[in-house]
């Protein structure tokens, strides 16, 4: 599924994406330039916001923190810093021909 | 006999005590019936008073308890220690092998005619404050209601405080000859009236409330001195009793209580009692820190311990209405042949008293009030050798502690054990101590100690920002300043290391964004932004967010209500009035927000900046305009300065008030900079706060003309945002300056570092660079573009986000937690 123009995202800055059953995905670009998707719900709230969390990192690991209550989630794997027990769900993201792709 | 894992415990009474003692419990292998009285989830009782601040009961919510049966709602009735059987208030029977009562006490009413009456409360419970807060409000009375609390002793005085804050002026009546008899002797207390006084309190001592009559709606107490008082309200809080009217047929103590060993074991050897129910070898104690003390013992007991309760340490340090009360020890010289050493400065308003033995040596105790600040260093060495310096006037209380000296009273943990822990490596922060000495883990009040040990050991606390700085705060800013960095990526790169977080990147957004840098949502710095500057809104527990325009000085014409209302009606919002004297329209989503604005705009309003870290509103009352009281322009003033720092980017949020007369309707002593009229020009106060920990702003300079105010405000708040640490209130950050007010009006009224000028300029910079950021957004396509839910459809609002109705208004559909992947 397409998700947007390469050029549209920002490094550390998220986008979110609509899937056609009305479930959401955040997609980052880390500033190394790697791109991660991750579920858009934030576990901890259930509001659809992780898009719109600080990118940065924890110890050298890509994170995003939730800006509801600011947990920590790896982008590579989802899961949180804080409660490892608890992550959220990793999906497979591409560019091609300067599209970005959920596959 | 029965097996380990089906061991029954039952704990009646699930306050402070009886929730401390099953959260040690908690990984135990006993089966937990807890009975609690009160319907809701045990709570601070302690900080029962900070209640009134928030009027919400979450605030004081202890940790929630997991792993046990809690019968919330549910009184015990009645218990049968033959068979071992509890029965609730709904008929059901729980068999017990181990039974603990923690009943905590009852407030002593005296038989006063009249004290059954409506409108005369105790003060023990949420609900009591809840069913005062009813009274006050019904009471008719315009202005200023008036109320007496019956008691002047420490929980008097926290009473009379909490009426204060719904705006009634409390008369304290105390039998005693003077307040707080049990903690402090007459010089200290004579003081403490006199600084209580000055805070809008009436006290009567040595007197006490003959009858209490209604007279339609107003309630008259007769005092024993003669005295009639008009009243809407009346608190007893006289003192309490231990709780007792669960007759199991034991022992009590000479004065009530549970009577005890010290194992807390009643003469019935399955059922133990604890915390203020609890006569401890015929001793009660009315403080958590014993409690706390006798549930460890109970704990360990029934786990095959032996532990035995270790006495209890009944020193009180507080902040009464702002006035430092400490009392510990021999307080009152009741030792044979005490000596007492008094230094007793009326014009400071300082009083301190040290019982020491009769040969000098030993300090037994002492009084301290209106400055406590050697309490800490104080309590430890009661019953060890006084140092002669704390003898001579003035003497120096910064004195070496010896090392079997009790640091923490809660735990008995010594100094040697804390600095053992420290020398040997395990721990190097104030969370590590606490995880192996478990000092500081009960009442809190020695982590102040841990902290200056700590230091005293050679461990730096750390001031770095977060793992990607070693800087603080205030040192960034100079680096920033001084190197004219203007992105995150080449601060980080050169000063730090790795990515940045959600910790220093707001934080050096912030700093940018006072250093002037532009717009905030500008390319450099829009990943920096917490998610409330990214959208100029405020995040909302649904992820809609709220709109708050800016109304200066909370004056607005109705013709701008009307579009408010207009706006909130075509978008569905929810709508509330603020305390900062605007209005907020919740519940807009993110593609709602640029319309939103755009029609906000159009009508003149401009951003509110409720969402930053910046000025919030400057409240004000009407002043002379329409007061018949006022002596200034306060709404004038308000719009003056609101229009003056609208926009500035600081550590942490600002507000601030201005009063038109000494009445202080605007409440400017709560805000960290607040202006109240007098006949001659302004007084400026500094460093107030509301919130989780209210404190009075310090008056900075009396009498000033407007210019001079403004000027001084300029320099205070530039100050501020230099020094200050991230999200650090200005209150805070007083207290911890070196040199307190005195070094503040220092640097920013006699100029003594020279920066004056430098503040002041960086002030007029932002003043004339200010612009609106709300119409930067409407103007940049670019920066407009952000506003989208979905990159991949635009304009398709989030379909997670639905709302119901509650009095008429949409409110968020509480979200279901959706299932986690583990
Ligand atoms: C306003 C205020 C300020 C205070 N400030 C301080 C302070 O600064 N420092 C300090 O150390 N202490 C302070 N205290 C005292 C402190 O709150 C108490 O020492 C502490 O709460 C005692 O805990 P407890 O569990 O023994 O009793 P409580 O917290 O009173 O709990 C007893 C519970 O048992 C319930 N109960 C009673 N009988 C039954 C029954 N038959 N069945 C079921 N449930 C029952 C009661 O409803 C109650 O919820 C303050 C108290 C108040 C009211
Ligand atoms: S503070 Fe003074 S001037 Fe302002 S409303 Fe109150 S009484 Fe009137
Ligand atoms: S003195 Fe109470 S926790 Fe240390």
């Amino acid at each position: 599924m397409i998700v947007c123009d390469f050029d549209v995202l920002r490094p550390e800055q998220g986008v979110a994406a609509l899937l056609p059953d009305g479930s959401q995905v955040a997609v980052f670009l880390t500033a190394e330039g790697s791109l991660h998707a991750l579920d858009n719900i934030d576990p901890f709230s259930g509001a659809a916001v992780l898009s719109r969390g600080i990118v940065g990192d924890r110890g050298g690991v890509p994170v995003v923190v939730s800006p509801v209550y600011k947990q920590a989630f790896e982008l590579a794997t989802g899961k949180c810093l804080e409660e490892p027990s608890v992550s959220v769900a990793v999906h497979q993201v591409r560019v091609r021909d300067g599209v970005v792709e959920l596959t | 006999m029965t097996s380990l894992s089906s061991r029954t415990l039952v704990v009646i009474g699930n306050g402070m005590v009886g929730h401390r003692l099953v959260e040690i419990l908690r990984d135990s292998s006993w089966r937990i019936v807890v009975f609690g009285e009160e319907s809701r989830p045990a709570y601070d009782r302690v900080a029962l008073s900070s209640y009134v601040d928030s009027w919400d009961s979450a605030d004081l919510e202890l940790p929630a308890l997991s792993g046990c049966e809690l019968r919330l709602g549910e009184k015990a009735v009645s218990v049968d220690r033959d068979r071992k059987v509890v029965v609730g208030a709904s008929g059901v029977e729980i068999s017990y092998d181990a039974l603990v009562l923690a009943t905590g006490s009852v407030p002593f009413v005296p038989p006063v005619p009249g004290r059954d009456l409506p409108g005369c409360h105790v003060y023990r419970t949420i609900d009591d404050l809840d069913e005062i807060r009813a009274t006050v409000e019904a009471a008719s009375r315009p202005g200023r209601r008036s109320g007496m609390v019956l008691g002047g002793g420490l929980l008097g005085l926290e009473a009379a405080n909490a009426l204060r804050g719904m705006g009634v002026s409390p008369h304290v009546v105390e039998l005693a000859p003077r307040l707080m008899p049990i903690q402090v002797d007459d010089g200290g207390a004579a003081l403490l009236k006199r600084l209580v006084e000055k805070l809008d309190l009436t006290v009567h001592t040595g007197t006490s409330a003959s009858s209490i009559e209604r007279d339609g709606t107003r309630l008259i107490a007769k005092l024993a001195s003669g005295l009639e008082l008009d009243l809407d309200v009346v608190v007893f809080s006289a003192g309490i009793r231990p709780r007792t009217d669960l007759d199991l047929g034991l022992e009590l103590g000479p004065r009530g209580g549970y009577l005890v060993d010290a194992a807390c074991r009643t003469s019935d050897p399955h059922v133990f009692a604890i915390g203020e129910c609890a006569a401890v070898e015929g001793v009660t104690y009315g403080l958590v820190a014993p409690g706390y003390s006798m549930a460890e013992v109970v704990a360990d007991q029934i786990s095959g311990g032996a532990r035995a309760f270790p006495g209890a340490d009944v020193s009180t340090k507080l902040k009464l209405l702002g006035v430092d009360v400490a009392s510990f020890g021999d307080a009152h010289a009741a030792t044979e042949g005490a000596l007492e050493v008094v230094v007793n400065n009326a014009v400071a308003g300082t009083y301190s008293k040290l019982v020491v033995s009769d040969d000098a040596r030993i300090l037994l105790g002492g009084v301290l009030v209106g400055d406590a600040s050697s309490y800490l260093s104080l309590r430890p060495l009661v019953g060890k050798e006084v140092p002669a310096a704390l003898l001579q006037p003035g003497g120096a209380v910064d004195v070496e502690m010896p090392a079997d000296a009790q640091v923490c009273s809660c735990l008995a943990v010594t100094k040697q054990t804390i600095t053992d822990a420290i020398q040997s490596g395990v721990a190097c922060d104030v969370a590590e101590l606490k995880a192996c000495t478990k000092a500081g883990t009960g009442c809190g009040s020695c982590v102040p100690m841990l902290k200056k040990l700590l230091t005293e050991c050679g461990v730096e606390q750390s001031k770095a920002l977060c793992e990607h700085f070693t800087y603080s705060r205030a040192e960034l800013f100079e680096i920033i300043r001084a190197t004219r960095v203007t992105t995150f990526s080449a601060l980080v790169e050169k000063h730090g290391t790795g990515r940045g977080c959600d910790i220093c990147k707001p934080a050096v957004a912030s700093i940018l964004a006072s250093l002037g840098n532009g717009h905030i949502l500008g390319e450099a710095q829009v990943s920096l932004q917490d998610t409330n500057d990214k959208f100029l809104a405020n995040l909302q527990r649904n992820g809609t967010y709220s709109v708050v325009p800016r109304i200066p000085g909370g004056e607005i014409t109705p013709e701008k209500l009307i579009v408010i209302g207009e706006v909130a009606r075509d978008y569905g919002l929810y709508t509330k009035i603020t305390g900062g004297q605007r209005i907020d329209l919740f519940g807009a989503t993110v593609d709602q927000l640029p319309e939103i604005w755009r029609r906000l705009v159009d009508a003149g309003f401009e951003s509110g900046h409720a969402y930053g870290k910046s000025l919030r509103t400057v409240k004000s009352c009407v002043g002379t305009t329409w007061c018949r009281y006022g002596v200034q322009d306060s709404v004038g003033l308000a719009i003056e300065l609101e229009l003056r720092y609208r926009g500035l980017r600081s550590p942490h949020k600002l507000k601030s008030a201005v009063s038109g007369c000494a009445r202080e309707c605007a409440e400017a002593r709560g805000k960290d900079f607040g202006v109240i009229a007098t006949e001659n020009g302004w007084n400026l106060y500094v460093g107030g706060n509301g919130g989780f920990t209210p404190r009075h702003a310090d008056l900075l300079v009396s009498d000033v003309d407007t210019e001079e105010l403004i000027r001084i405000i300029d320099r205070f708040l530039m100050f501020y945002i230099r020094t200050a640490d991230r999200l650090q209130r200005t209150s805070v950050w007083l207290e911890g300056l070196d040199g307190g007010l005195d070094h503040l009006r220092e640097v920013v009224v006699d100029d003594k570092l020279g920066i004056c000028a430098e503040l002041e300029t960086a002030m007029e910079s932002h003043v004339s660079d200010y612009a609106d950021e709300w119409r930067g957004v409407l103007e940049d396509p670019e920066k407009l573009a952000r506003f989208t839910s979905f990159v991949n459809a635009p304009g398709v609002p989030d379909p997670s986000i639905s709302f119901r109705a509650e009095r008429g208004q949409r409110v968020p559909v509480s979200l279901g937690i959706p299932e986690v992947v583990r």
